[in-house]
């Protein structure tokens, strides 16, 4: 019997280093909510590739099995019952911000929001109610977080990632998988892949996974990949000029894109003049960033980076 | 999703926000019925599109009118001295508000935000005219840093607030709104001081902004702008216009706001790609792309303008699509005439690049391809679907990697024309 909220600051984040894999590692027990075919067929993909996938959350189905994994009722029991201390939602949109809310209540450290088209107002209520509580909410509309080799929560497809020291951070979903396509091609590994999601409103952001990897013994260098729409990519720009010691290569998606139009993701729209790939790319190159110029040079971008500061 | 600005004021009002008294006309004689039945000695008239700048942009015939306006000088600057009507007019009598509907109605109404082709006016607002003392500006949207409502307010109405943000910044008043308690009186109040409203008029006022916060948290609104705010000569607020734009990923749970959407401002091909749940925006240039996942297909359209073309326009079949809705995509990016090359650029993750293929291959037993193809898969069942595609008999162009399909896609392009 593993007691709840068991979540306590690893000893090292509290020195000021924290490893990556504490996020997410081989220790890690998985506990999916929302149980449909998405989040099943998924199961089984985390599964395969070694993650612990230990319980599945579908209220009124508790006792039963999916996928040769116990279902409770509700994400406190996955907690108590089966330890689980991280959790993956793939929950529809009209009861996503809620299972986000769930997890937190029930002590769960790591939240992975998968699911797509959450309304805003309820990305602000579950905001404000993850205030002040030890739960980091990664997503949502995101592809999930990676620790290549040790575990894999979300839906990247596993085997195009390898083992390594480079960090990926990412609003999108394939673009990251393009991003690490390239650099396993150019035999870099990864240490740990984080699609922050590409909705207006995020748990974790870029400051907050540049900060991460800032502190990881394990990662040499970072990725990071940003769109139009906001301004988190100048404000991490900024922050990475003051703080980072480590090279960050970045990109920005939405060069040709028009304004006033949400590109596919809610929070890919420029408005009001505001959130132009140019102002994101000139605020990086100000900072410092080496910035790719094509989506085809994420790879070489960020190689040529660690060369310079090696 | 976009409302017109009756449709806006008529939600606010439900809300409790005072706008103007006044009705939509879709036909000259209803914009004469409706000034006779206000009876006011001034009123307004005000075509109804989704696209700002009104009152300085210019009524034509013509999409080619449209375009040499919007070319010569609106893009730029505002229009010279010109005798063409405006989108905005102030009139006197029922007859003038009837003339004035007619110059409107069924013409196209270019302006500053319309683009060169200009839109197609359906409706007009006929409003009683009102005794402005001084205009504002308000607005409530989401801060995205924050991941909190906030409320602007500023002295200088009627104009872009970005301009002010940029010139004049100590304009503006910035309210952050805790979620949890909502707008305070007492944040209300500061506004409504800092914006010199009288204190007579200040409990009015708060009942305003409280009523406008209820509106946009209630309704699921990403923005309600009120520019100008009104204060009237009797010191209270009116909104004199409304520009709301709702959550589309909200509209399942506001069906009624859902209903407010005007096709006719849309891309037809939009609202064809929106029925089979595809992302499709329509752009101007002469590659087609179809790509799974924003931000790829973003890059994607980033690339092909790298390799010289223009992307003609953004397409996500997205993560988990089948077969068919892939042929759908395919036809309705084919459906664009300004389509020189299409270039298909899927790495797949969920979506596997046998299924992409199968549905390109269906579709294209459908619709006749007159135009070069493009494909480049990578990722899961990569070698499956590169089987499809070659078993097909289609005449595909393979592409090594997204740069190599991009130029590919351009030069097959070139040579076509």
């Amino acid at each position: 019997m593993v007691p709840r909220k068991r979540y306590r600051q690893p000893s090292s984040e509290r020195d000021g280093e924290s490893r990556m894999s504490i996020l997410l590692d081989s220790n890690s027990r998985v506990v999916t909510q929302g149980l449909g075919a998405t989040g099943r067929f998924h199961l089984n993909g985390c599964r395969e590739y070694g993650t612990s996938m230990v319980a599945g959350v579908r209220p009124g189905k508790g006792g039963q099995t999916a996928e040769d994994t116990p279902v409770f009722d509700t994400v406190a029991e996955a907690v108590d019952k089966e330890g689980a201390n991280v959790s993956v939602i793939y929950v529809p949109p009209p009861g996503a911000a809620d299972a986000i809310m769930e997890a937190a209540d029930a002590g769960i450290p790591l939240v992975v929001c998968i699911t797509e088209g959450i309304p805003v107002t309820d990305m602000i209520r579950v905001q404000r109610f993850l205030e002040g509580r030890d739960t980091r909410l990664i997503g949502p509309n995101c592809p999930g977080i990676i620790t290549p080799g040790q575990a894999k929560v979300g839906i990247m497809p596993g085997y195009i990632h390898e083992p390594g020291r480079v960090g990926v951070i990412s609003r999108s979903g394939t673009l990251t998988y393009e991003a690490v396509h390239q650099l396993t091609q150019l035999g870099v590994g990864q240490s740990t892949c984080i699609g922050i999601g590409g909705d207006p409103i995020i748990g974790t952001g870029f400051i907050d996974a540049l900060d991460l990897f800032n502190r990881d013994p394990d990662t040499d260098a970072v990725m990071m990949i940003g769109e139009i729409g906001g301004n988190a990519e100048e404000l991490a720009a900024a922050w990475v000029q003051e703080n980072m010691t480590k090279p960050v290569a970045a990109f920005i998606a939405g060069k040709t894109a028009p304004p006033g139009k949400r590109m596919g993701h809610a929070g890919a729209i420029i408005s009001g003049g505001q959130g132009t790939a140019a102002d994101k790319e000139a605020a990086l190159k100000a900072a410092g960033m080496p910035v790719a110029p094509s989506p085809a040079e994420l790879g070489v971008t960020l190689v040529a980076a660690m060369q310079r500061a090696a | 999703m976009n409302v017109h600005e009756y449709q806006g004021k008529e939600l606010l009002a439900r809300y409790g926000v005072a706008v103007p008294t006044g009705k939509v006309a879709g036909s000259v004689q209803e914009a004469r019925e409706v000034a006779a039945a206000l009876g006011s000695e001034v009123l307004v008239v005000k075509a109804q599109i989704h696209a700002g700048g009104r009152g300085a942009g210019a009524v034509v015939d013509t999409v080619e009118e449209a375009g040499r306006l919007f070319a010569d000088h609106l893009e730029k600057e505002g229009l010279p001295a010109h005798d063409l009507s405006g989108g905005v007019l102030l009139v006197r009598s029922a007859d003038e508000a009837a003339d004035a509907a007619e110059g409107m109605l069924g013409k196209l109404l270019v302006t500053r935000q319309t683009g060169a082709a200009g839109r197609r006016v359906s409706r007009v607002l006929v409003e009683e005219g009102c005794d402005i003392a001084r205009e504002l500006y308000m607005s409530l949207l989401l801060d995205r840093a924050t991941g909190r409502p906030v409320m602007m307010a500023s002295t200088e109405g009627g104009m872009e607030i970005e301009k002010v943000a940029e010139e004049t910044p100590e304009r503006i008043l910035r309210q952050e709104i805790d979620p949890a308690v909502g707008l305070l009186d007492g944040q209300a109040r500061k506004v409504a001081f800092w914006l010199g409203i009288p204190a007579e008029g200040i409990a009015e006022a708060v009942v305003f902004m409280k009523s406008l916060y209820a509106a946009w948290l209630e309704m699921d609104a990403t923005m309600v702008e009120i520019n100008p705010l009104v204060q009237t000569g009797a010191g209270t607020l009116l909104a004199l216009d409304a520009k709301m734009s709702f959550d589309d990923n909200a509209l399942f749970r506001q069906p009624d706001i859902a209903g407010l959407r005007d096709d006719a401002e849309e891309d037809p091909k939009e609202i064809w790609a929106g029925k089979y749940d595809l992302s499709y925006i329509a752009l101007d240039g002469n590659i087609g792309c179809m790509v799974n996942g924003a931000g790829l297909a973003m890059a994607t359209m980033d690339i092909i303008q790298a390799a010289g073309g223009r992307p003609a326009n953004f397409c996500d079949v997205g993560g988990g699509a089948t077969a068919e809705r892939v042929a759908e995509a395919f036809k309705i990016i084919l459906s664009d005439e300004n389509v020189e090359a299409v270039f298909i650029n899927i790495f797949g993750g969920i979506m596997k690049c046998d299924v992409l293929a199968q549905g390109v291959v269906d579709a294209a037993r459908d619709v006749e391809i007159t135009v070069p193809l493009v494909v480049r898969l990578e990722g899961t069942n990569v070698d499956q679907g590169k089987a499809i595609i070659a078993e097909s008999g289609l005449n595909i162009i393979g592409a090594e990697d997204m740069a190599d399909g991009a130029a590919k896609a351009v030069q097959a392009a070139q040579q076509r024309a």
